[in-house]
């Protein structure tokens, strides 16, 4: 990278507080095509000159999946632990690079003793453009591509965004196309509830191929996703029908990147 | 006078019976662990207000929203009718509202309109499920009682509104005879064109006509006590369920009291829990359920709207929301069958998980909410699988070997996968 990835310690130790702290989550930290993505938000961030931290090592799994698999101990265990983190850092707003990370901090943590504003980076995306801080320009022309946007459940259906990611690729100029199941209707990438760490059960198809076969129905240049566990699902799936060649895969942090030149 | 008394013992007993099963189902309901929805009631009336009376949630399929908007509309406002109807038993009379004139005349011909409305409507819905096959109406769960049910209720619909058009047009042919109390009152629309069929002699109409008569009414009785043992159970329960349906953001869960308190005393010895004794996490049985759960198991009428956009279900897994639903509604009832046989403490070696639910079915689930957001009247099936998830991770460490790898990794680094938690931040030092 061009820069250098503030982390919270080092702020501190500076005697300074971020604007907002960026949760990267543990796929955007370790999952290699994720970490493109966690990369690209930090650019997003540097660009615009917004303060921002992350905790680095000391951030650790907000314990979603444990808690959609059933296990509230462990998830409460991580979750009591994260807020001390979060809390002695003083932390007031956070974005997320994950809607999983993103519905439990701001849904389930103010249960447990941890009040923050917590954004999503479409959401975080859409205020920028709001502002007159961020634009399309200067980069990739996405210009007149087609492109769709599969919603993760736990943003969408979860916590009711739909229209932050939306607005995020209006800017593009391209040619928004939407899947029959789109929004309140949308079809899973078949990742959440902690599928995305065990095989699927016995069926006569994957859920990824299910959805992946309704994004080509519309011929799209660009997937576009919001989530890590989609981006997995929805590449393989595109992968398996042999379409790699025609058809990206990209989450709206890349694609804002790129149509920006970070 | 002999033809009001039996009336009267008709719709005594009518009415007795079914609040002798309504108080059973009740107990069944008591049988779920108890839980607290009654915080922002104006939200929750407004949420009764548009999902329930507005239907709003319907309106998602155009087809069958109007086709049961029509019977919805016909079961509310015929039941003016029923009024009357009752009235007359009672007291001996001859449509008692007449005297209301015009308006009289109004209400017969809405009601008529209507009533054909929902003959046609019920007609159509007979053929969607038997003639035309929908997929949503057919599935594992789908066999047997509950495809009888759904028929059983969709004819006896159809005989009502016959009975109800031929008794009006006995009636109307009758006023035109000037034939001793039918008296000049009503507009019929719709049995108008029915009068022909019918027979001509004054015995024959009025024979006709009170058979009608008392068919619709011990018909509608019949109707009532019915439905606890049906799946149109949800033409009583979309209210109240809707009223209690979860407010928060569908992706939170409810974080569990019992293990905050546990979680607490660990992290911090000194803490001590403001009230002790667990019991058991998760849901193994439906009394480890929350009576919420276990009314939303009454309320499902089996549409099927739920499966139909499940994920998992659309590709072939085990796992259909409906039917997890009708599960712990039998279940509940064969509970319910035990306490009244062996008394409160009865065990019979059965439980939801296991013997109703399978293991594979709720592991399929992606918690996704596709079901929740398509159920018309908010019955949440993700909250029940969820529940038996944390009995079968917390109580019996009984998962998936991957899911267990999983959590041993959140456990012990940080993560759902093995890495080093030192190397957390090695994406930045790259590229």
């Amino acid at each position: 990278m061009e820069f250098k990835v503030p982390t919270m310690a080092e702020l501190m130790a500076m005697g300074e507080e971020p604007e907002i702290l960026f949760w990267v989550g543990c796929a955007g930290s370790y999952d290699e095509r994720a970490q493109k993505i966690t990369r690209d938000i930090c650019k997003i961030l540097h660009h615009v000159g917004i303060k921002y931290a992350v905790l680095g090592t000391e951030e650790s799994c907000t314990g979603d999946p444990a808690k959609r698999a059933g296990n509230e101990f462990l998830f409460q265990m991580q979750a009591m632990t994260n807020i001390e983190v979060l809390n002695a850092y003083n932390i007031k707003k956070i974005v997320t690079g994950c809607p999983h990370c993103f519905n439990t901090i701001k849904n389930e943590y103010p249960g447990l003793g941890g009040n923050y504003e917590v954004i999503h980076h479409s959401q975080l995306i859409q205020d920028l453009i709001n502002e007159g801080k961020l634009k399309a320009e200067g980069g990739e022309s996405f210009k007149g591509k087609k492109i769709t946007f599969h919603d993760p459940c736990y943003l969408g259906r979860g916590n009711g965004v739909y229209e932050a990611p939306r607005k995020a690729l209006e800017v593009l100029d391209a040619q928004l196309v939407e899947m029959k199941r789109c929004k309140t209707n949308g079809l899973c990438c078949g990742a959440g509830g902690a599928q995305m760490f065990k095989e699927p059960e016995p069926g006569f198809k994957d859920i990824n191929i299910e959805r992946v076969e309704e994004a080509l129905t519309l011929q799209p240049q660009v997937i576009a996703a919001g989530c890590p566990f989609c981006m997995t699902m929805l590449s393989d799936g595109v992968k398996l029908k042999d379409k790699e060649q025609e058809v990206k895969v990209l989450d709206i942090a890349e694609i804002t990147a790129r149509a920006n030149g970070l | 006078m002999l033809a009001q008394l039996i009336f009267l013992v008709i719709t005594l007993a009518g009415v007795a019976f079914f609040t002798f099963n309504a108080r059973k189902v009740i107990r069944n309901i008591k049988i779920g662990r108890p839980a607290q929805r009654n915080d922002k009631p104006g939200k929750r009336w407004m949420t009764m207000l548009r999902v329930a009376f507005g239907q709003t949630k319907m309106a998602k399929r155009p087809v069958p929203f109007l086709l049961h908007l029509v019977v919805y509309l016909g079961f509310v406002i015929i039941n003016i009718e029923v009024l009357e109807i009752m009235i007359d038993g009672i007291f001996g009379t001859h449509r008692v509202f007449a005297g209301l004139g015009g308006f009289y005349n109004f209400l017969i011909g809405s009601f008529e309109l209507l009533a054909l409305g929902v003959w046609l409507a019920c007609a159509i819905f007979l053929i969607r499920r038997n003639i035309l096959k929908l997929k949503r109406f057919s599935g594992v769960e789908m066999k047997t009682w509950p495809k009888s049910d759904a028929n059983y209720i969709l004819i006896t619909e159809i005989l009502l509104m016959t009975a109800f058009l031929l008794m009006n047009a006995a009636d109307a042919k009758l006023q035109a005879l000037h034939e001793g109390h039918y008296l000049s009152a009503g507009s019929f629309p719709v049995s108008a064109y029915l009068q022909n069929l019918l027979p001509s002699s004054t015995s024959s109409l009025i024979l006709l006509e009170r058979v009608c008569w008392w068919f619709h009414i011990i018909g509608i009785f019949a109707f009532l006590n019915y439905l606890p043992y049906s799946k149109h159970f949800h033409i009583l329960f979309a209210f109240p369920n809707t009223y209690f349906s979860n407010l928060e953001p569908k992706g939170e869960f409810n974080n569990m009291d019992s293990v905050t308190n546990e979680v607490k005393a660990m992290l911090d010895p000194t803490f001590v829990p403001a009230d002790a004794a667990p019991g058991k996490f998760g849901a193994k049985d439906v009394n480890d359920l929350t009576w919420i759960n276990l009314m939303n198991a009454y309320t499902c009428t089996e549409c099927g709207r739920c499966t139909s956009v499940c994920p998992a279900n659309i590709t072939g897994k085990l796992l259909s929301p409906r039917k997890i639903m009708m599960d712990t509604r039998d279940r509940m009832e064969e509970v319910g069958k035990n306490i009244e046989k062996h008394g409160k403490d009865f065990q019979d070696g059965k439980a939801l998980l296991d013997d109703y639910i399978t293991r594979e079915e709720i592991w399929a689930c992606t918690s996704c909410n596709a079901c929740t957001e398509a159920c018309p009247i908010n019955i949440d099936p993700l909250a029940i699988i969820v529940d038996l998830r944390r009995y079968a991770v917390m109580e019996e460490s009984v998962a998936p070997s991957s899911i267990n790898a999983m959590l041993g990794n959140v456990e012990n680094n940080g993560a759902p996968w093995k890495y080093s938690p030192a190397d957390r931040l090695n994406w930045a030092n790259q590229e």
